[in-house]
Order: structure tokens, then C-alpha cells, then sequence
């Protein structure tokens, strides 16, 4: 085991975490601001990643395009799902479970929905032109389009802190995490705002599922292994924490990636290994923002 | 429980030992005998379910771990050393079931709400992907086939009593807990375990308690359902099969304690009637359990029973 073989699998570890880190981070941000559990979110990234694929395949149109209009198109089905059907269950006893189970119907449907339009066989989709080959790096070869997914990661990593952080959207949506009723009251509109973050959510999860599509092959059914992938990344930063789902990103991505690299047949049971010691020594995860009610 | 409470249950218990108990001699072919199996099969399953979603609120998504496991433990000793090893093998299951059930239980319990969800889901899924990978051991995605039990049980009419006997007295045995002082702290703990906890009751034991008593059915049901369709598959321990239970307690009603079987029956008759597994099957159980959460969450048996209820009082007061 060389240097170079570390560099290597450590980059394409972080990539791997930017992609976990995009999906994950829509996840927990309607969980923390909305206090929703949208178990389909899985299946948005799904979505993306298939309006890249017409977008770039059957229309012929630039690869970056398609990437906007998989966020744009998740992003809106994202906002029907929430204005039509979870905005009804919203208050009434119970809640979680039935937020669970209904979006869990969203999966379902989602699922079936994208095999009735593009079939069961799996779609793959070209590097964008320009990022198909490698760069000379210290010496090693490194695939283009790895790195300028490291690179947008980064950006949307600072983008969303400073919208977050700094902007009055941002402070809106903090608010709501804490306390709805008291913003409304403030004269902010809540049920739009919930639709919205809920939108930008999803919208994050067709942006990485679009991004990795010339990566992975795009099928049916990937929502499933998506979502929980996401979820052991949450597991492990703390449910509702932007940072922790960073950090949870990058431990599970590092941590695929060398797996991949040695014993690539069990490579996924890693994950799940990470996810059961964080659980018996920090089952609130290593960034718990907010006490969990431990019952 | 009051008096005519208990008389009324022993008359749905007389109407449905009738019911299932007739089967064998008014079904038209072995198919037939085959959908009672699995409405028997199922409907313990979901009624094993909701003791733990309905009862406790513990809403777990990873239930197909211990049916697989019922499964997969018949199908493997079957397959190995014989068919004579149905029944032991049958209880090894149940032994296994026993012990993962308190190893991954004390695990998953540390956490609640959505959190206990996706580690349940996470734990079955980790069970498929072995069952998946280790092709050696478990023939991956080739499944087992031709696991027959052995003797008596190797005639389906016998093979289908058994399973109703196993299935009643299993009913019975969570009907029982559902209705102890335990039962009352489960329903408790869905609703306040804080105050569980100040009342001096044990939260998590008890919490454990139901997840593995739930687990245990759930593994029996597996195993059962091995000898009935002499073949397995990892599908068993896939997600989807934890979704089809929670789908059956849904439809029924959570807050029912036979809604589950009820539910379990119509997701049955369902099934053969669109063809199991069509294409679009998952269109239809998403669309089912849609409407069911948006409009009917009390599932149908309390949608009739509030509906039965409403006319009752009606009548009251026009008299």
C-alpha cells in the first residue's frame, strides 16, 4: 500500500463524501427547519439523476444544463409533494409515523412512475465534454470530473452556510426550526415557507443525483440505497446539524472508498459497521445539535 | 376487559376457527389452500407488527430481517440435512430470532422516533446484502429451493392445520399480552414514556420486550411460510418486505388489534387479483397506503367501527 494509492482512494473518497454530503444535506435541512422526515428524498436524486439522463440523451443538450433542470424539476415536484399531500398531515397526532409512511408512499409511486416512463434497464450517461479525461496532479492521475465535483461541493458547502448563516432567508429559516407559530405571527407566511425549504431540499438531492449520473448507472429502485446511505451519514453527524452531515459524509465516504479499494465485496457492510459503533458510543451522533428525545 | 367483551371474542374466535378450519373442504384446488396459508401467515405477521407499531408506536421498518431469518434458517437446515429437520430447524429459527432480536434490539432502542425507523431499515438491509453476497453459503439470488417439510406436514391439508393451530395459538399469545398490565404499559409508552418512567415502569426493557416478542412471530411466520412455498428468496429480507407488513397494519388499523389480519387478508385477496407482483405493484400498494394516510388513518376496521359506532348513537337519539 503506497503513498499514491492513499492519495488516490483519499480523493476519491472525498468525492464520494461531496455526493453523500449534497443528498445528505437536503435531507437534514427539511428535518431540521421543517421537522419532516421525508423518506423519499432518495427518490428526488433518483429523479434528478433520470432528467439528466433525458436531458443530456434524448434531448442532446449541454451536460451542465441538465443538472439545472434536474434541481429545477426536483425541486417543483418536490414543492407539489409537500403542498398536496404532506402539508395535510402536518399537526395531527402521531405525526411522525405518518410522515414516515406517507412518504414512504411517495417511494412507491416514484419508483413505478420512472420505470412507466423510461423503462427498467439502466441508463448511463457521458462525462461532461471537458472533464472526460484526467489531470496530472502531483505526479498521479486524477479523473477530471472527480475533482469538479470536489470543487462544487465546496462552493455549495459555503453558498448554503453563508445563506444560512447570514441572509435573511437564512435567519427565516432558522427561525422556523425553532418556532413556528411565533413566526407567523411575525408576518411571515410559514406554509409557503415550508413548501420552499422543502423544494430546495429535494432540489439538492436532483442536483446530486444529476451530478452523479455520469458516475453511477441510473435505475429504478436506486432511491432505496440512496436513502440509506444518507441517513447513516445523518445517523452519524446528528439529525438536523448542516456540519455533522458534512462530517458524517466525509467519514462514510472515506471510509467506502478504502473499503472498495481492498475488500470490495463487502464494502457496503462497512457503512453499516460505522453507523453501529456510532450508535453504542454516540447515539446522538457526533454533532447532535439539538437533545434527542431519548426514550 | 369487561364480560361481553370476552364473550364477543370468543365468538369472532369460534367464526374465524370456522372460517379457516373449512378451507380444506370447500377450496376448489390447492391454490386455494395456498391464499389461506398466506392470509394465516401474513395476517400473524402484521398483528406481531403492530403489537410493536400500533401498541408501542415503535414504528420499525426492518421486520423482513427476522421473517428471512425464520426462513432462511428452515430453508438452509432443510436444504443441508435433510427434511426430516423441518421442525427443529423451525425452532432453531425461533432460538436465532431470540437472540439477534435482543442483540440488534438493544441497539435500536437506544434510539426513538424517525431514528429507530431508518436503524431497523438499516439492519434488515444489512441482513439482505449478506444473504445477497454470501453465495456459498446462502445461494444469493438463486434462493433455495424444494424445502419440504417432513411426515404428516409433507401433506398440504396437514401442513395447513398446523399453521392454523401455530397461527391461533400464536393470536391468542399476543391477544394475552396485548391485554396484560404490560400491554397497558406499551400503549403507555406510545403515548408518554416520560411518564412511564415516573410511574416507575421500565421504559427500554420494556420496549425490548415487545421488539423481540414481535421479532420472534415474525421469524415464525418466515419459517412457516418456507414450508408453504418450498422456496426462499433474499426478497424475504428485503425492505420492501417490512413495507408490505407495515402497508397490511395500515389498511387494517393500527389501532385495532385484529385491523392488521384484516388488512393482511386484503392486500391478499389484492394481490391475486391484479396477478402477485405485477409490474406495477408498488404503484398500487403507494397509492393504497396515500389515500389510507390522507384519508382513512384509523385503517378500515376503525373507519367501521367509528362509522358503526356514529349510526348506534344515532339511533339513540332518534329513539
Amino acid at each position: 500500500m503506497d503513498f499514491s494509492f492513499i492519495v488516490m482512494q483519499f480523493l476519491s473518497g472525498l468525492m464520494m463524501a461531496t455526493l453523500l454530503f449534497l443528498v445528505a444535506s437536503g435531507l437534514t435541512l427539511i428535518f431540521g427547519v421543517g421537522n419532516v422526515f421525508n423518506f423519499a428524498h432518495g427518490s428526488f436524486y433518483m429523479i434528478g439523476a433520470y432528467l439528466a439522463y433525458q436531458t443530456v440523451s434524448v434531448w442532446h443538450t449541454n451536460f451542465w444544463l441538465s443538472v439545472l433542470v434536474a434541481s429545477l424539476g426536483a425541486g417543483v415536484l418536490g414543492m407539489l409533494a409537500e403542498a398536496l399531500f404532506l402539508r395535510r398531515i402536518y399537526g395531527r397526532a402521531d405525526e411522525g409515523g405518518f410522515q414516515i409512511l406517507l412518504t414512504y408512499s411517495f417511494i412507491l409511486v416514484i419508483d413505478d412512475l420512472v420505470k412507466l416512463i423510461w423503462g427498467t434497464e439502466y441508463k448511463s450517461l457521458a462525462r461532461p465534454s471537458g472533464f472526460t479525461g484526467t489531470v496530472e496532479l502531483f505526479g498521479l492521475s486524477i479523473p477530471a470530473y472527480n475533482l469538479a465535483i470536489i470543487g462544487i461541493g465546496i462552493v455549495v458547502v459555503i453558498v448554503a452556510w453563508f445563506v444560512l448563516a447570514r441572509t435573511r432567508s437564512g435567519r427565516i429559516a432558522r427561525a422556523a426550526a425553532l418556532d413556528r407559530e411565533m413566526l407567523g405571527s411575525l408576518g411571515i407566511n410559514v406554509p409557503f415557507t415550508m413548501t420552499l425549504v422543502f423544494g430546495i431540499a429535494t432540489a439538492m438531492g436532483g442536483f446530486a443525483g444529476a451530478l452523479a449520473a455520469p458516475l453511477r448507472s441510473v435505475s429504478p429502485g436506486a432511491g432505496i440505497e440512496v436513502i440509506i446511505d444518507s441517513l447513516i451519514v445523518v445517523v452519524i453527524g446528528g439529525m438536523g446539524n448542516f456540519w455533522g452531515a458534512w462530517l458524517g459524509a466525509l467519514i462514510l465516504g472515506e471510509v467506502n472508498s478504502f473499503a472498495v479499494a481492498t475488500v470490495p465485496d463487502w464494502a457496503s457492510l462497512f457503512n453499516y459497521l460505522v453507523m453501529v459503533l456510532t450508535l453504542i458510543f454516540k447515539p446522538e451522533g457526533l454533532f447532535a445539535s439539538r437533545k434527542i428525545r431519548r426514550v | 376487559m369487561n364480560q361481553s367483551s370476552g364473550a364477543r371474542e370468543i365468538i369472532l374466535l369460534g367464526l374465524f376457527l370456522l372460517v379457516f378450519g373449512s378451507v380444506p373442504f370447500i377450496k376448489q384446488s390447492d391454490y386455494h389452500l395456498m391464499l389461506a396459508n398466506h392470509v394465516l401467515i401474513w395476517g400473524m405477521f402484521a398483528v406481531a407488527f403492530n403489537m410493536l407499531f400500533g401498541v408501542t408506536g415503535m414504528l420499525s421498518f426492518g421486520q423482513a430481517l427476522y421473517y428471512g431469518l425464520g426462513a432462511y434458517s428452515v430453508g438452509l437446515v432443510v436444504k443441508n440435512y435433510g427434511s426430516a429437520m423441518f421442525l427443529p430447524a423451525l425452532g432453531l429459527g425461533l432460538v436465532l430470532t431470540i437472540v439477534i432480536s435482543i442483540l440488534v434490539g438493544l441497539l435500536v432502542i437506544r434510539l426513538s422516533g424517525v431514528y429507530f425507523t431508518v436503524l431497523t431499515l438499516a439492519f434488515g438491509q444489512l441482513a439482505w446484502q449478506i444473504t445477497f453476497r454470501w453465495y456459498r453459503f446462502t445461494g444469493g439470488d438463486d434462493g433455495i429451493q424444494g424445502i419440504m417439510p417432513s411426515g404428516l406436514l409433507e401433506n398440504h391439508t396437514v401442513y395447513y392445520y398446523f399453521t392454523l393451530a401455530l397461527v391461533v395459538v400464536s393470536i391468542w399469545f399476543l391477544w394475552r399480552v396485548a391485554n396484560s398490565p404490560m400491554g397497558l404499559v406499551l400503549r403507555c409508552i406510545r403515548q408518554n414514556p416520560e411518564r412511564v418512567r415516573f410511574l416507575g415502569r421500565r421504559v427500554r426493557r420494556n420496549q425490548l420486550r415487545i421488539y423481540v416478542i414481535s421479532s420472534f412471530f415474525a421469524a415464525l411466520a418466515g419459517g412457516l411460510m418456507a414450508g408453504v412455498t418450498n422456496s426462499i428468496h433474499p426478497d424475504m429480507f428485503y425492505w420492501t418486505s417490512s413495507g408490505e407488513v407495515i402497508l397490511m397494519a395500515v389498511l387494517g388499523g393500527i389501532g385495532q388489534f385484529f385491523g392488521p389480519f384484516i388488512g393482511a387478508t386484503v392486500i391478499i385477496v389484492i394481490q391475486d387479483v391484479v396477478g402477485a407482483r405485477t409490474e406495477y405493484w408498488s404503484l398500487i400498494i403507494g397509492i393504497i397506503m396515500m389515500i389510507m394516510v390522507l384519508g382513512m388513518p384509523k385503517g378500515l376496521v376503525g373507519e367501521i367501527r367509528g362509522l358503526m359506532a356514529r349510526y348506534a348513537a344515532g339511533k339513540v337519539n332518534r329513539g
